[in-house]
């Protein structure tokens, strides 16, 4: 089974669930999606075996061939290309790698390049398979990093996948790559509002969704009843507490700096299988 | 005219608070919330609507399936996977119209598609505007520049000079559609490994757009030896660092009242709030 660990809202902490999860089931792989920002790292020092460049294709264009005829830059629905007289300017960063340039080219001047965005690191954390992805600053999407990243896992064991923040482009990448997702939240305003569009997220996609409440307290039926509406369950509750602050600004994971949530996260991926498979 | 962002790089650092509060100590101003897949500012000013417009931000590849031959031409081309055996994939589908000119039957048109929705609303701080990426939707990078854009205009209509903009977490596509023209960048952090680390990315990516950036850690006491290195790593990538906001257990009564802590009371946070706004408010890149 494959979970990915998400919140709509940024900071609730879907790393701390995420590390902590991984590192209570036996042989669970651990990967870190937040291309953008991955953090995982800093609470396990993993070791890295092997780096993969992750690429996307940007045209390139052969002025002896090129008529300026303006057809590229007119298809193009990204404005990655302007011409102008006699030169051809290219944007990288504006580039989706569609290609389309390519085919709409009748001289046939429009060739590929491949330009790097960024990469997948495989490596292993306190004997676990672990795998991260880093996006270039500069560069704007990470979802062909996300897409490798997930292809990476091993099919046979089991895995918790740590997504971005918010609900956009690679936080459906990651959804979509899961069987189930858990959903890190605090009961705020915010926290409610930003769970309610990861909750519209995962039913878009179709993948099960479940409910973890951090720094819960007294505000927590904020959340409770909107879960209790949506029939989505809230497996666990973990206390607004100083000392679970200080362990993380230490870089302690929360299932080693307080054990007892080995257990508990064992049980919570128990209830995830069986939503899973009922 | 002057654009102020607030981002943070890694999410929840207090972003939409210390904003949500410079809202309400600023004098004129036009208030942009340019985090549009996880949108919070409206939940602080309690906004009256004005306005909601429904936003096309991409196209998506329709097929004819009557004139489709299902030769595969299309699933060849397309980079993105969207697009198999005549059906598409609207949550891959990035709207490149590379099908519709691979396609020999031109089984294959290209049609709008509403992926958001753009708010203008009125808050007792002056004019938000918002707006709502729709889930599983695609470019909110555009989404945010027509955020931005719709807040100039209405700021100038209104002979208002200061654009108040919230950012999002990250560095990308929303990040750099944010900072991109933008007059000044505020990093709101915390002092904690990820938010070191965090930081340093979010500055490398204002220094490539060449923004003037300062930085406030916020929670500074949680760990004030993180605090330290922050600023520390802040100063040598060429950011200013600003009064630091201190732990404030009240800032939790506050937004879950939904209320700008500097409206809530006069305790350590508003303080610290009140004198990194009259920083900001005189910071050389603003005026």
């Amino acid at each position: 089974m494959k979970i990915a660990v998400a919140s709509g809202k940024g900071g609730t902490g879907k790393t701390t669930v995420a590390v902590a999860l991984a590192l209570s089931i036996p042989d669970a792989q651990l990967v870190d999606a937040d291309a953008e920002e991955p953090n995982c790292h800093l609470f396990l020092s993993p070791t890295i075996h092997e780096t993969i460049p992750v690429y996307m294709m940007v045209p390139e264009v052969d002025l002896d061939a090129c008529t300026f005829c303006g057809k590229c830059a007119e298809f193009c629905r990204f404005n990655a290309l302007a011409v102008i007289k006699d030169k051809v300017l290219i944007f990288p960063e504006l580039c989706h790698g569609c290609g389309g340039c390519v085919y709409v080219c009748p001289e046939k001047a429009v060739g590929r390049r491949d330009r790097r965005l960024g990469e997948v690191e495989i490596g292993e954390a306190r004997g676990h398979r672990f795998i991260q992805g880093r996006l270039k600053p500069g560069e704007p999407s990470a979802v062909r990093i996300v897409h490798e990243e997930i292809a990476r896992l091993d099919p046979g064991a089991p895995a918790v996948i740590d997504a971005p923040p918010g609900t956009a482009c690679a936080v459906q990448e990651t959804v979509a790559g899961a069987d189930a997702c858990l959903l890190v939240t605090e009961p705020t305003p915010f926290g409610l509002h930003d769970l309610c569009m990861a909750m519209d997220l995962a039913d878009e996609l179709d993948v099960p969704a479940a409910v973890i409440i951090n720094r819960s307290g007294p505000t927590d039926a904020l959340i409770e009843d909107e879960c209790r509406v949506r029939g989505i369950p809230v497996l666990l509750k973990i206390p607004f507490e100083r000392r679970i602050a200080e362990a993380y600004s230490r870089a302690e994971p929360l299932s080693e700096a307080f054990p007892e949530y080995s257990e508990k996260l064992r049980q919570v991926w128990q209830q995830v299988r069986e939503e899973v498979h009922s | 005219m002057k654009e102020l962002l607030v981002i943070s790089g890694k999410g929840g650092t207090g972003k939409t608070t210390v904003l949500g509060s410079f809202a309400a100590l600023a004098n004129s101003k036009v208030l942009a919330d340019a985090d549009v897949d996880a949108p919070n500012l409206h939940l602080l000013l309690s906004p009256r609507q004005l306005e909601d417009r429904p936003y096309s931000g991409a196209e998506l590849a329709v097929v004819d399936r009557d004139t489709c031959t299902e030769c595969g031409r299309c699933t060849e081309a397309c980079e993105f996977l969207a697009i198999q055996d005549g059906l598409v994939d609207p949550r891959r589908c990035e709207g490149c119209a590379t099908c519709s000119i691979v396609c020999p039957a031109e089984a294959i048109t290209m049609q709008p598609q509403i992926t958001g929705r753009l708010y203008f609303s009125d808050t007792r701080f002056g004019l938000l505007v918002h707006a709502r990426l729709l889930a599983g939707a695609e470019a909110s990078g555009r989404l945010v520049s027509h955020v931005r854009e719709a807040a100039r205009t209405a700021a100038e209509d209104r002979g208002v000079d200061l654009i108040l903009t919230d950012g999002s977490p990250g560095i990308g596509c929303p990040v750099i559609a944010s900072l991109s023209g933008v007059d000044a960048a505020l990093v709101i952090t915390e002092p904690t490994p990820s938010g070191l680390h965090d930081l340093d990315r979010v500055l490398q990516l204002a220094a490539h757009f060449r923004v003037p950036t300062a930085v406030s850690v916020n929670k500074w006491d949680i760990n004030p030896d993180v605090a330290s290195d922050i600023e520390r790593l802040a100063a040598g990538l060429g950011a200013s660092t600003l009064t630091r906001l201190p732990f404030d257990e009240t800032v939790v009564e506050a937004t879950a009242e939904a209320v700008p802590i500097v409206e809530w009371n006069d305790g350590e946070a508003t303080k610290a709030i009140r004198a990194l706004w009259n920083e900001v408010a005189s910071w050389g890149a603003l005026i």
